[in-house]
């Protein structure tokens, strides 16, 4: 069952010291039936203006899923409480993308590497892996509650 | 949006796969697989010729129907991938835990 979407963009022009930058900023509920409707606005404003390759559209799509759902069901236990937080700074050169939940956060590179035998088979495990195979650069806050993605325009 | 079920004349349950297999939607192909693994059914082809995008919870959700049916005795085939999905299942090695044809014909007579 999907609740009441009450997602919202705002676009502003912002000067961080080089050149401008178009940021788009976005809150949802921690509720996976909003998270196609998300993926859809981020990735419009991400590309607006600009000739993005199918592997651009596909790969932006494929990180904000997955750092959504992690977001909202690892991090926020789908407790519709609480909020993901989504930031994208643009630029004409990359995307840069940062997805912040309320939970306690987690050790990124205590995750197992889901390409071991032992890990093939199992049904969880692959959202972080395909980020860092799809993204140029990943970075996460100390607290390890939120994911920053960073993709060169292709 | 959604899943649909046939069956083919050679006895293959077909499922076909309309749009998206994500977070918010894995747990109802589970259970159609689930229920048709209960009604007997042994050959499954899932296909995703108007599938536009699999998320990880929908590749986990693949992983268990196809060790389910495994364990039953069972066969699954997957077909109908686009590129970019077809890349996905490259890029977590999953393409060597299904038995991936491109179109659901192929999957058909290869069971």
């Amino acid at each position: 069952m999907t609740s009441p979407l009450r997602l919202c963009v705002r676009r502003t022009s912002a000067s961080e010291g080089r050149g401008s930058a178009t940021l788009v900023t976005l809150r949802l509920p921690s509720d996976v039936g909003c998270i196609e409707e998300a993926v859809e606005l981020v990735t419009r404003h991400c590309l607006a203006g600009h000739q993005a390759t199918r592997t651009t559209q596909f790969r932006l799509r494929v990180v904000l899923s997955e750092a959504l759902t992690n977001a909202i069901v690892r991090g926020n236990g789908e407790d519709r409480s609480k909020w993901v937080d989504v930031r994208a700074e643009l630029v004409p050169e990359s995307i840069r993308v940062s997805v912040t939940d309320e939970g306690p956060g987690f050790d990124p590179d205590a995750v197992p590497e889901p390409l071991q035998p032992d890990q093939l088979d199992e049904a969880t495990g692959r959202g972080l892996y395909l980020i860092r195979k799809l993204v140029d650069t990943v970075q996460f806050n100390e607290r390890g509650n939120s994911i920053c993605m960073i993709l060169r325009r292709r | 949006m959604g899943f649909s079920q046939t069956k083919d004349p050679r006895g293959v349950t077909v499922v076909e796969v309309d749009g998206q297999l994500i977070v918010g939607n894995r747990q109802e192909l589970k259970d159609l697989v689930q229920a048709a693994t209960d009604r007997g059914e042994r050959r499954l082809l899932i296909d995703f010729s108007r599938t536009g995008y699999i998320d990880s919870s929908g590749l986990g959700a693949l992983v268990s129907i196809s060790k389910r049916i495994r364990e039953a005795g069972g066969e699954l085939r997957l077909s109908g991938l686009n590129d970019d999905l077809r890349s996905l299942f490259e890029l977590t090695k999953l393409d060597t835990l299904f038995a991936i044809t491109e179109t659901p014909e192929q999957a058909l007579t290869s069971f």
